[in-house]
């Protein structure tokens, strides 16, 4: 025990060599722009049919485009959850093609994006701990590579425009069903004008077992970035899929709005993984839902670090007996950021089970939202549910707020539900101080310590690299 | 050189009350000292303003340690310079496990001095951190716990032993580090700390209320604290006084109210 603490410790410490670096040093780069194709700033069904067009995409994608196009501009825009009036989406490139093909050799993808993927990290884990890699960057994937034994074991892993063009049935029996083209106004606009994501089908009974991993890179000025995910877990399989972002820092805002729909089968079980780390002029509104059939379980662990306004709440619909659905939640909000995330559960079958654990974190004047919907359908008898949300503050002008939504419909059920904010205390501070740790460093401390019971369900170089980030935001130069 | 602990004339207010009424106190590295008196005399005060806690306001007089002056340093400095407290309640920080947090203390020391240091390598650390554990009889699974997350009053004083071994000071002060000790682990964790004391010339001040630690860490001079200012100190006989006599005598002497 106390070997793997120091373990995981000591890689930490080389990787934490060169963090003082900002983000701007560290993700802020920017390439020149080199692209195949933009099209016009803005959105027109003009625009949308000639993306699909140019994509080969059938008839029957367009036609649910041009139908979420018009729900999306019927909708209005949400008015609860945080203050979205800075996007102006006639200000907006809506497809942007880097390059000509997809690539599953690192060596032919155009050299200036493969050394922004280099310069973070991203072949070099694929070397070492990965099953597979995708590599978005605008709209377009333009590395992908899984590894052959799982390709031969019937595993799945495209970009989604691939996916669609390799497997149209299996994707149109699937696409828009976990997450219809009108459940809210972002994923109609991302139903609309999608572009990349990952396409996963999981074969049953296999199991993946180093992570797939998918990494969104947004290199424009006032780029939407609208990738589309489908993951289909079979009956008894397994797979973790992580995805991390990043984007070079512009005055003016981008937008990310992204959807994934997941689909676990009976007995099957996935893991979803989110890094987000975009610089803070980016609106990250996503829409993730996931539904778990008998004995089946999801879990979303959704890291939210970055950006500039966050809005997303991972969803698991548990419609199978004894299914399992869990949502672990970090949300830190620095200067100038808010964070409102949270998750919803709803229990559609008898003994389901699930937790929420959300912690948040909010420093220099930043503000953290948890929002959670738990709902207990009629005749989902002998439900278990667990939600604890707790909040750090780092400071006075930090702020922290809960809005936990409760529908229980069946009598036969056990919920806990625990919310705490607390202050980093001074008492805590003088304490690791006394024995010769900085301020800065025994702040960072407690706040790795507070997050630490979800960091450690993470995958040793996930929890080093949640950890690096949060060093990184608590170094923020504006205090 | 040796360093030394001196005091003079030390104020200290903590908000609108005044805690401390004009301390002097000298302890030299290598001497032993213990500090005694009833609850509320402000012995834990004045360990705290030594090791600079920000709620504690030094409203005159003077501190110094190994030639600096203490009142004008962070409480991480005065640690590195070699002052160590072993504190009466310890806090618990959830999340942080004990390994992490001895050597990110020990690291601190060495890139205080060396800022490019890469830190303790993990094989010495780990080496160094088993041994100091036997030592104090401490098991070793404590190292993966969450810092005084859940320990026993007893386990909490242990671990507070078990960071001045790692650290190893010039001078420690122990607030009733005996108080919650049964007596297996009081006699561990004193000859731990005689043990710092014989081979690192280490000066204490013990703070205690009674007689049974002091058998384990002999002082050379005992101080006796009343109403914010040290009114006796003598030989280690002063202490075996109190044990039998109590504090009555003394506040007639020096007219002090009765302690709550
Ligand atoms: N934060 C505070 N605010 C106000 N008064 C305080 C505070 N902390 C300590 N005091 C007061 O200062 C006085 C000295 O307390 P201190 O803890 O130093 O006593 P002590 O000698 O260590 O007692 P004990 O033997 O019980 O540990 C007490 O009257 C206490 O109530
Ligand atoms: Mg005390």
């Amino acid at each position: 025990m106390a070997d793997q603490v120091l373990e995981r410790d000591q890689t930490e410490n080389e990787m934490l060599a060169g963090v003082n670096d900002d983000y701007a040093t560290k993700y802020g780069f920017a390439d020149a722009e080199d692209y195949v194709f933009k099209a016009e700033k803005g959105l027109t069904e003009d625009v949308i049919r000639d993306m699909s067009a140019r994509k080969g995409e059938p008839q029957w994608m367009l036609d649910i485009r041009l139908k979420a196009y018009q729900h999306f501009l019927e909708r209005p825009m949400p008015d609860w959850g945080a203050d979205l009036s800075g996007i102006d989406f006639s200000n907006i490139y809506y497809y942007i093609k880097p390059s000509a093909r997809q690539e599953d050799n690192w060596e032919d993808v155009p050299s200036y994006i493969k050394d922004t993927f280099d310069k973070l990290g991203i072949p070099q884990a694929e070397q070492k701990f990965l099953s597979g890699v995708a590599a978005q960057y605008e709209s377009e994937v333009v590395y992908h590579n899984i590894k052959r034994e799982l390709e031969d074991k019937g595993v799945i892993f495209l970009g989604m425009d691939d996916g669609l063009a390799q497997y149209p049935d299996l994707v149109r029996e699937y696409f828009t069903t976990i997450i219809p083209h009108n459940d809210n106004k972002f994923a109609a606009l991302n139903t609309a004008v999608w572009s990349g994501g990952s396409f996963i089908y999981v074969p049953p009974g296999v199991h993946i077992e180093m992570p797939l991993q998918a990494y969104f890179r947004i290199n424009a000025k006032n780029v939407g970035q609208f990738e589309r995910t489908l993951i289909i877990v079979d009956e008894g399989a397994y797979v973790h899929y992580v995805e991390g972002c990043t984007a070079p820092i512009y005055s003016s805002d981008s937008l990310h709005s992204a959807v994934v729909e997941i689909i676990v089968k009976k007995g099957g079980r996935c893991r979803y993984t989110t890094i987000q780390n975009w610089s803070n002029n980016v609106y990250n509104l996503v829409t993730k839902r996931a539904v778990a059939h008998a004995n089946a379980t999801m879990e979303w662990v959704d890291g939210n670090l970055g950006s500039k306004v966050t809005m997303k709440y991972p969803a698991v619909y548990l419609m199978g007996e004894g299914a399992h659905g869990e949502i672990l939640s970090i949300a830190f909000a620095g200067h100038g950021q808010h964070q409102d995330a949270g998750g919803k559960v709803v229990h559609m079958a008898p003994r389901t089970s699930s937790r929420i654990i959300s912690k948040s974190i909010s420093k220099s004047g930043g503000r953290a939202s948890y929002r959670g919907l738990l709902k207990v359908a009629e005749g989902a008898h002998d439900c278990k549910s667990n939600v604890v949300c707790d909040a750090l503050l780092l400071d006075e002008r930090s702020r922290s707020d809960t809005y936990p939504y409760i529908e229980i419909n069946e009598q036969d059920v056990t919920i806990g539900h625990e919310a705490s904010v607390s202050k980093v205390g001074e008492e805590q501070v003088f304490y690791l101080m006394s024995r010769g740790i900085p301020e800065d460093e025994a702040n960072a401390m407690i706040v790795n310590g507070f997050i630490e019971p979800l960091v450690k369900e993470l995958p040793m170089e996930y929890a080093i690299e949640m950890n690096r980030l949060i060093q990184l935001q608590m170094e923020g130069s504006i205090g | 050189m040796t360093a030394a602990l001196e005091v003079t004339n030390l104020h200290v207010n903590i908000g609108e009350n005044r805690i401390l009424k004009g301390i002097n106190l000298r302890v030299n590295q290598g001497e032993i000292h213990a500090l005694m008196g009833p609850n509320g005399s402000g012995k834990s005060t004045l360990a705290y303003s030594l090791a600079g806690h920000p709620a504690y306001e030094p409203t005159a007089g003077q501190a110094t340690f190994d030639g600096h002056d203490l009142l004008e340093m962070e409480a991480d400095e005065r640690s590195r310079a070699g002052l160590f407290l072993a504190f009466q309640y310890p806090v618990a920080v959830p999340g942080v496990t004990v390994a992490k947090f001895l050597r990110q203390a020990v690291n601190s020391r060495r890139q205080a001095i060396n800022p490019e240091d890469a830190g303790m390598p993990i094989p010495e650390f780990r080496r160094l951190l088993r041994e100091k554990m036997d030592i104090l009889g401490i098991d070793q699974k404590f190292a993966g716990r969450y810092l005084n997350e859940g320990f026993s009053g007893g386990e909490k004083k242990r671990a507070e032993i078990l960071q001045m071994a790692m650290l190893e000071p010039k001078i420690a002060i122990m607030d009733e580090t005996d108080s919650g000790l049964d007596i297996d682990a009081l006699r561990i964790v004193a000859e731990g700390a005689v043990r710092l004391h014989e081979m690192n010339h280490m000066g204490v001040l013990v703070i205690t209320h009674y007689q049974r630690i002091l058998n384990y860490v002999q002082p050379d001079r005992v101080h006796i604290m009343l109403d914010g200012r040290i009114v006796e100190s003598g030989g280690a006989e002063l202490a075996l006084h109190l044990e039998e006599n109590g504090y009555d005598w003394l506040r007639e002497k020096y007219g002090a109210a009765e302690a709550v």
